[in-house]
């Protein structure tokens, strides 16, 4: 990709990052999760990124968009801070674990056994 | 888990709330979202550390998700549980296909961190700079 800094590549470069961030808070808000799923790709495929960058900018952009999806959904009254805390806390030991973990095992075998997992929790959520 | 793979938590929040604490669809979603905050932050600081967050693009993503986030939680308040239950286990499948096919086509970089003599990166390290996108204006610096 030829490198152009000119203000309609600038201005391109906006309209997806607004494009992006809009429909990731539009996941994040409808169905609660993060965003990643939507941020990560787009970022790859329309701005370039590394996978790894890609990630990263995505988890600090999150921190925005979980954060202001859960103030709006506050006010409807939805959020349980106790029950935030209680999956919040050993999550945040598992991002530690994880990342340690990472360097040791094979992320492949881990990536579908996850995925085997959500499918799983998949047909259970809808059982219920 | 969610440092492991790079997908935000959420997607397993949700259901986990619901299915081990009982909990609605909609108060396990606005639960997961404050859940998500600091899970989201310590992983940041971790990757903020090596250099692979783009902190710009990252502020104006948080930024302009505002209006999008707004109409995601006041659309799923007007649909009902076990309607937006179901649209959440079709997107954990979707989900859980991205991930096989971001797996499947990912070669070596899936490979563990070598113990053994190689010239593989260890998966940690910060990523070779033609990677990275600058903030300039430009898409990719190559």
């Amino acid at each position: 990709m030829s490198p152009d800094s000119t203000a309609g590549a600038s201005s391109a470069r906006s309209l997806k990052l607004i494009v992006i961030g809009t429909v990731a808070g539009l996941f994040s808000g409808l169905f609660g999760v993060g965003g990643g799923s939507v941020i990560v790709p787009l970022l790859v495929l329309w701005l370039a990124y590394g996978e790894r960058e890609a990630t990263a900018t995505s988890l600090a952009a999150i921190v925005f968009i979980a954060g202001f999806a859960a103030a709006v959904q506050g006010l409807y009254g939805n959020v349980d801070v106790g029950y935030a805390a209680l999956i919040g806390v050993p999550a945040i030991a598992g991002v530690l674990v994880g990342t340690w973990l990472q360097q040791r095992l094979h992320t492949r075998s881990i990536a579908l056994l996850f995925a085997a997992l959500l499918v799983a929790s998949a047909v259970e959520l809808v059982l219920r | 888990m969610a440092g492991l793979l790079g997908v935000g938590g959420g997607v397993l929040f949700v259901p986990g709330l619901v299915i081990f604490l009982g909990l609605g669809q909609h108060q396990a979603e606005a639960t997961s979202l404050l859940a998500i905050v600091p899970v989201a932050l310590v992983g940041t600081y971790r990757q903020d550390r090596y250099g692979h967050v783009e902190r710009h693009d990252a502020l104006m993503l948080g930024l302009l998700s505002l209006a999008g986030a707004a109409g995601g939680v006041a659309l799923a308040n007007v649909l009902s549980g076990s309607v937006l239950r179901d649209a959440f286990a079709a997107l954990m499948v979707l989900i859980a296909a991205q991930l096989v096919y971001r797996t499947l086509s990912a070669g070596d970089d899936a490979a563990p961190a070598p113990k053994r003599p190689s010239t593989l990166p260890a998966s940690d390290d910060p990523a070779p700079a033609p990677k990275r996108s600058s903030s300039g204006g430009r898409d990719a610096l190559d």
